[in-house]
């Protein structure tokens, strides 16, 4: 019996190291300063998927992304890692997208792709920190969701059991298939990558990704079709287009400001026991503590 | 039609602070729209609820009263507050960005395309002018919130969409009473015209909610780490000042990451906002998204070994010099003086 699990992923800039040159004079992101990488609850989320695949026969594991060409590298992560392969979404006709038209296209997508039993994906991004994808996807294709997921407890007929860490506690929840279910940082870690698998799967790549290397290996490819990175632009899904882009993102960015705080003057002291003790002292005669 | 609508977090009968602080900011937001403020309570046992709100100047509480819808689940709730906000039409909806807000303002977009902007810092009307359309909207919400790891602040607005929606975290804005006798109107729901028998699709098993044994928010004095502190190991000296200047311990995103502290530590944009009386941060660089959430300290002290580290341009004492050095010669001077 075939089951088929998709693990929604994004290729973000790593918000989390901004460095000193992260921002241009100007107050734009530099991003140019902060390196790509799969999103970090992405990964936890993938980790999931991979011990469902371990434990249910017939079990497959695809990512889809929707971003740029070189997204296609964390399919090839995945795979590394255990996926069975990947779906890279692409096109200019997705930019300016806010999170409803970012889940209107994953949702046609998912629809595209067929039978789908499980759709897992981290409980938010780092570079917006929304976690909107998740559920707006599950609302799209009517399906039920189960947000902040830490652990799949259970698999069985036809149900999932999951644990939730909330803000202020735990639930244990049981929801019937298929589902969409958002996996927190607090879960476990994705295994690493596997040495043979990196090498199965080093050459993997999308049409896109092909041309660009020429047509030399495309004996290669005839060979070994689980090389083949599925891309596909707007007319590969059944869609509307009021509803992708701009035009299907309520939102606007009416204005972005560089974050400056106003600096005060700072009294600088070294570590000194001197120095130390006559702040406290400062301090209790002040009243701010004691 | 057209008023301002807050869906109110209930736990055990009680409403959450963060459902009372945007009550707060709705009643403001009502003011100078010129429209009523009105709230959403879906749950079991609701009775005391109005009481609970009222001062705050709700003028029309919902009230969902079903054992089904307690506790919290997606789908229902999701289907109250679409089918309400249709008859109703809102043209802004709050809710907390909590594990509940988080789950429902989503989904709840999604259904009545509208758009939605998670954890607001702040929450102003104004206008908004398309160009390109050559449009000019009045009194839209403008959502500002932080992007991009917090280096930059976007203000975003909803031009076409309603209900404008968006969700804030606890301790960001402030609760205030507006009026401790005002009594508005209640509007009990017929709860089977807006939820379906099919919508209670996933069944709560277990569940073990914690009634916060922190309070950060509410505490005068800050002992907070980051990820300069180390270690763990380390955090123990943040806690033992603490205790000995009767504050509590907060910690940066990346002390979190690290796993030197409890998530429910966390000060900055993705944490808990603070304004204690006394903010000493150890080991803290000063990334823009934990600034913002104790910049409105009143005194900052800040230890760190690296003289240039970017939270000393706010602080008002600067040391320089490592934790395990600087926080035990505190507290020894502390317990001194002090008396």
């Amino acid at each position: 019996m075939s089951f088929n699990i998709v693990v929604l992923a994004k290729q973000v800039p790593d918000t989390r190291n901004v460095g000193k040159d992260a921002m241009k004079a100007d107050g734009t992101v530099n991003r140019a300063a902060l390196p790509a990488i799969y999103n970090p609850e992405d990964l936890n989320a993938l980790e999931q998927a991979l011990r469902l695949k371990s434990k249910i026969e017939g079990a497959t594991v695809h990512i889809l992304t929707m971003g740029p060409a070189r997204a296609a590298e964390i399919i090839r992560e995945s795979m590394y890692r255990g996926a069975d392969g990947g779906y890279l979404l692409s096109g200019r006709e997705f930019a300016g997208s806010d999170t409803l038209a970012t889940s209107y296209a994953l949702a046609c997508a998912i629809r595209k792709i067929g039978k789908v039993d499980l759709i897992i994906c981290g409980r938010q991004a780092i570079d917006g920190d929304t976690a909107q994808v998740g559920p707006q996807v599950a609302e799209k294709l009517g399906l039920p969701q189960i947000t902040y997921a830490e652990e799949i407890l259970d698999l069985s007929d036809n149900k999932i059991t999951i644990k939730r860490r909330l803000e202020r506690g735990v639930e244990i929840v049981k929801g019937s298939l298929p589902m969409v279910v958002t996996v927190n940082g607090s879960a476990a870690n994705c295994r690493p990558r596997h040495a043979k698998l990196t090498l199965k799967y080093k050459h993997a790549a999308t049409p896109s990704e092909k041309q660009e290397a020429g047509s030399d290996y495309t004996d290669l490819y005839d060979a070994h079709p689980y090389l083949n990175i599925t891309e596909w632009g707007v007319n590969d899904i059944e869609h509307d287009i009021q509803w992708l882009g701009l035009s299907g993102s309520p939102t606007k960015v009416k204005q972005i400001e560089n974050v400056v705080f106003t600096a005060k003057e700072s009294k600088r002291l070294t570590a000194a026991d001197v120095e130390i003790e006559s702040l406290m002292k400062e301090l209790i005669a002040n009243h701010t503590i004691g | 039609m057209n008023n301002i609508f807050v869906y109110l977090e209930i736990e055990d009968g009680i409403v959450g602070d963060v459902s009372l602080e945007l009550l707060t900011k709705g009643r403001s937001l009502a003011k100078q729209l010129n429209c009523k403020l009105e709230a959403v309570a879906a749950g079991y046992k609701l009775d005391q609820i109005g009481a609970q709100v009222f001062p705050f100047g709700v003028d029309v509480l919902h009230i969902a009263d079903d054992k089904r819808l307690a506790p919290y689940t997606s789908l229902p709730h999701t289907s109250l507050l679409v089918n309400l906000f249709k008859e109703e039409k809102p043209q802004i909806a709050l809710m907390g960005a909590t594990s509940i807000g988080r789950d429902l303002g989503p989904r709840v977009s999604s259904a009545l395309f509208s758009g939605l902007t998670a954890d607001c810092t702040s929450l102003e009307v104004g206008t908004y002018e398309d160009k390109k359309a050559g449009k000019v909207y009045e009194n839209l919400l403008y959502q500002i919130r932080p992007a991009f790891g917090g280096n930059i602040v976007a203000t975003i607005v909803n031009p076409d969409c309603r209900p404008q929606m968006a969700t804030v975290r606890e301790g960001v804005m402030k609760k205030e009473i507006k009026d401790p006798k005002f009594v508005g109107k209640t509007r009990k729901l017929d709860v089977s015209k807006y939820v379906a028998d099919t919508d209670f699709v996933v069944e709560v098993i277990e569940r073990h909610m914690e009634k916060s044994k922190l309070n950060i928010k509410g505490s005068p004095i800050i002992v907070s780490g980051g990820y300069g502190v180390g270690s763990a190991e380390n955090f123990k000296l943040l806690h033992e000042l603490a205790a000995t200047l009767g504050g509590e311990v907060g910690a940066s995103r990346a002390a979190v990451d690290a796993g030197f502290s409890e998530h429910e530590r966390q000060i900055g944009q993705t944490g808990t906002t603070v304004r204690p009386k006394l903010y000493i941060a150890c080991g803290i660089s000063g990334q823009i998204q934990h600034i913002a959430g104790m910049q409105e300290s009143a005194m900052i002290i800040a230890i760190n070994n690296d003289p240039k580290a970017p939270i000393n341009a706010i602080a008002d004492y600067v040391i320089t010099g490592t934790v395990e050095d600087v926080l035990p010669k505190m507290i020894k001077f502390y317990k001194k003086n002090s008396k």
